[in-house]
């Protein structure tokens, strides 16, 4: 069976783990595919700046192989914790499913699986370390508190602001508008999570008339139209 | 820097729009202002001074701006004023009423270190509508001055003054508070003023405002700064904010500083009654109705443009009646020679067309759109009609103007200003021209209306209408800049000052007399002389080719054209005594006298409409737009005249 280079710099993270470098045999033999086409593979990763191959030595990951191959053991064993603690799949189907997913993760979804398995130091399946996650967040309480405000925002609907209705309040979403607007709309007041209240709209698409930070604001239809809000989650100020 | 003249003090205050700035600026002033524009700015600059327990103040009134960054000329402008000329106190205007985002631009004004107290204005109307505030609890939440006023019945304004110059007097180096963001960006900040500090840059802007300016990606202060590895260093620190925040930077930081504003508010104010619905407010919701705000709004622009014009003509009949008797004096004084005739028919005359004319419409005009403007109601115009105008590419605001175009050029022209950005001033003033004012109204409706028929008249307006929408468009796309669209505040409805309402238009309308007058004068001047040395008859004969080809007028209409720059309605009078005859379809034919009013109506604005283009835009913009009309005219009028005989037109 072929295995594609994530799979050899997976399997690389983990058998220099306790040591510095590994023999093309016993990773041949760890990924049971043939010496030769591990020796192949492993030419072709060192091209690509991955592993520094000396022959008859053995293989060790150079840091940018390092940093690959601890990613994709993040998302496989973050993968794995998920089908067995959530999906409560047996520890044997996990693995292989696990292998199978892992190249389709995105970073994006392995930083939120991260979040909803709280953030686990192990693997559920073999006990392993999870590798730390290269987000910008200093830690993982913070990347929670990201996520709690960022939440509110994919749970509650969002609309233009044109669609309110008088009298009704929301908070400031997003803004898709070109850089001077969007500075413009920032200067008046209108930063992400403002709290708004629809005051009146003028007909044939008019502007719209709001109430922000105690003052009144109109904001032409085309604008407006681009400017996001969603539902105030739960009391209305 | 100016070297200040012993003991005189510079003052600047600075604030945002609808604060009472202006208010302030007249009460410590009085009749001692100078207005101008900034050098090389389309930004109106107010200085003035006024003499203060033996002291000399020079106060500048800066534009009344929502931020410090580079969205309008106001708000570069300003904080140019305060960096560089370093003002010897910065007085901060605040509209008590709604602190919050007063104190949004407080923050920024600290950001430049400038010494900086703050006049919370409007504080008695704050209290009527429950909003108490605690002055010293802002005064050391910020580490400034804060003084309590109403400038409107002048109180608090002699404790504010005290203030400033004590403030003034004891800074010597002295920087306010700093306050500070979030540690995420103040440690960005501090990052990029170790390498400013340590590449021992020189300016007038403070390093931690240079930060934090770069963070913003400022483009005037990155143009300034021009170190490569610096800009480098900011970049990658705007990277990590944004993917920190998943937000553009300088929404980061823009929030940050609201989010203190927001803090410092709730921390110095608090609500006694849950405000009720003010009369203001009440008002707010009439006038922007759906079906009444448009009803009063149809009735006050129109009881407004019949204002300007019966007071207009009334003031301009009466000052012509005052010239035709001085005229003749003149005429005996000066003799009819030909240095006699040029100057008193082109000094003279032009003299008189720009106190005659002009002049009597923009002092109305000057007080009503004060009126419109310190009252609250014209951002409630610009409200309703926004929708309309923004199908000729154009803000809500540029309604007044247009408005006013039907009237005379030069009130439209100058109305502009009230306009944001320089880009919406220069397209509603393009427009506003090839609106047919009152003296284009007289010559379509002598010419067309009364030999071809009171409907081909209409239908002139018609097709000009229809090519003030498409010009407006094609302008709209081609004029460079960013379209923005209308962001603007509603303030609440006041009572404007008669006081200042009628200061503000006396400076207005002389430093508007000292722009446009030599302009009118010389180019009458010019006209004569080239009327005397018998060269007008020699242009005429080589405008030919256009007057007499491409328009199928007769040449002598060429005259006709060039002295039509003074005044529009002399194209009609002085057709009168060049074919002899006021009955003129004896002399021209239908498709002529169509075709002729037609291109008066376009071909170039008259010489006050240029000399108030200059003053707002340059001479550079001003001959664009008057170059483009005389172009535009010829050409259209040429297509005019082949489908008027297409339609087998006489």
């Amino acid at each position: 069976m072929e295995e594609g280079p994530e799979e050899y710099l997976e399997a690389l993270y983990k058998l220099t783990r306790s040591g510095n470098s590994v023999r093309t045999t016993q990773l041949a033999k760890y990924l049971g595919v043939s010496p030769a086409s591990a020796t192949q593979m492993l030419q072709k990763l060192a091209k690509r700046g991955c592993v520094e191959y000396i022959p008859y030595h053995g293989t060790r990951l150079t840091p940018e192989g390092e940093t690959k191959g601890a990613k994709m053991t993040r998302k496989h064993r973050l993968l794995e914790t998920f089908l067995v603690n959530i999906l409560n799949m047996g520890k044997d189907k996990a693995h292989a499913e696990a292998c199978e997913l892992e190249h389709h993760l995105s970073d994006e979804a392995e930083e939120a699986l991260c979040r909803i398995l709280k953030h686990p130091d192990l693997c559920a399946d073999d006990g392993r370390p999870i590798p730390p996650c290269d987000s910008p967040y200093s830690s993982c309480a913070e990347c929670m508190e990201a996520e709690a405000s960022s939440a509110i925002k994919r749970r509650a609907p969002i609309k233009p602001l044109t669609a309110m209705d008088k009298g009704e309040e929301a908070r400031i979403s997003f803004v898709r508008a070109g850089k001077g607007a969007l500075r413009r709309l920032c200067d008046m007041g209108l930063t992400p999570q403002t709290p708004i209240k629809m005051v009146t709209s003028a007909p044939l698409r008019g502007p719209v008339e709001i109430e922000v930070r105690g003052s009144k604001l109109a904001i032409g239809w085309k604008i407006a139209s681009k400017i996001f809000v969603e539902a105030e989650a739960g009391s209305i100020g | 820097m100016v070297e200040d003249e012993a003991g005189e003090l510079r003052i600047a205050l600075a604030g945002n729009a609808n604060v009472g700035k202006s208010v302030i600026f007249n009460q410590l002033t009085g009749l001692s202002q100078i207005i101008g524009n900034w050098p090389g700015k389309t930004v109106e600059r107010a200085e003035g001074n006024l003499f203060f327990e033996n002291r000399k103040l020079n106060i500048i009134d800066l534009p009344g701006i929502y931020s410090l960054s580079t969205f309008t000329e106001e708000e570069v402008v300003s904080r140019q004023y305060i960096a560089e000329e370093k003002p010897d106190a910065v007085i901060n205007v605040l509209d008590a009423t709604v602190l919050e985002r007063n104190l949004f631009f407080t923050l920024q004004l600290m950001e430049l270190e400038a010494p900086l107290i703050m006049s919370l204005n409007m504080f008695d109307l704050a209290r009527s509508r429950g909003i108490i505030i605690d002055p010293d609890r802002l005064s050391s939440e910020l580490g400034i001055p804060v003084v309590p006023t109403v400038a409107v019945k002048r109180s608090g304004l002699t404790q504010l003054l005290r203030e400033t110059i004590d403030l003034a007097e004891r800074s010597t180096g002295e920087k306010p508070r700093r306050l500070e963001y979030g540690p995420e960006v103040e440690s960005r900040i501090a990052q990029l003023m170790a390498t400013i500090e340590g590449r021992s840059f020189r300016s007038d802007y403070p390093s931690r405002w240079i930060a934090i300016k770069l963070l913003e990606e400022d483009a005037e202060v990155m143009k300034m700064v021009s170190d490569q590895g610096l800009l480098d260093q900011a970049r990658g620190l705007r990277n990590e904010l944004e993917s920190i925040h998943g937000e553009p930077s300088t929404t980061v930081l823009t929030a940050e500083r609201y989010t203190l504003a927001n803090r410092i508010s709730l921390a110095c104010q608090r609500f006694e009654r849950p405000s009720g619905e003010s009369i203001s407010s009440r008002l707010d919701s009439l006038t922007t109705h759906r079906l009444w705000g448009y009803l009063l709004m149809m009735a006050i622009t129109m009881a407004v443009f019949f204002t300007i014009f019966t007071l207009g003509d009334w003031l301009s009949g009466n000052i012509e009646l005052l010239l035709d008797t001085v005229r003749p004096v003149l005429v005996d004084i000066f003799g009819s020679g030909s240095l006699g005739k040029i100057i008193n028919e082109g000094l003279i005359e032009g003299f008189f067309a720009g106190i005659g004319i002009a002049l009597p419409y923009i002092l109305p005009f000057y007080l009503m759109l004060s009126f419109l403007e310190d009252s609250g109601y014209l951002a409630r115009i610009a409200f309703l009609m926004d929708s309309l105008m923004h199908r000729m590419g154009l803000h809500g605001k540029a309604f007044i103007p247009m408005l006013l175009g039907y009237g005379c050029s030069v009130p439209a022209v100058l109305g502009c200003r009230i306009m944001e950005t320089n880009r919406e001033r220069l397209l509603a003033a393009f427009v506003s021209t090839l609106v047919p004012c009152s003296a284009r109204t007289i010559v379509i409706l002598a010419l067309v209306g009364k030999f071809i028929g009171p409907l081909y008249a209409l239908s002139l307006y018609i097709i000009d209408l229809i090519l003030v929408f498409i010009l407006g468009r094609i302008a709209y796309r081609t004029i460079p800049g960013e379209p923005i669209g209308l962001i603007m505040e509603m303030p609440s409805y006041r009572k404007p000052s008669t006081n200042v309402v009628l200061k503000q238009t006396w400076f207005r309308l002389s430093s508007f007399i000292k722009m446009a007058i030599p302009v009118i004068v010389g180019a009458g001047i010019m006209i004569k002389i080239l009327e005397i040395a018998g060269a007008l008859d020699i242009i005429a004969d080589l405008m030919s080719p256009v007057t007499v080809t491409m328009l199928g007028l007769p040449s002598a209409v060429g005259v006709l054209l060039i002295i039509g720059i003074l005044r529009k309605e002399l194209t009609i009078l002085m057709l009168a005594t060049l074919l002899g005859t006021t009955n003129f379809p004896t002399v021209l034919t239908s498709t002529q006298m169509y075709v002729f009013a037609f291109v008066v109506m376009l071909y170039i604005p008259c010489v006050a409409t240029i000399a108030a283009l200059v003053q707002e835009f340059g001479w550079k913009r001003a001959g664009y737009i008057t170059v483009f009309e005389i172009v535009f005219a010829t050409l259209s009028g040429a297509v005019l005249y082949r489908v008027l005989l297409a339609l087998g037109w006489p």
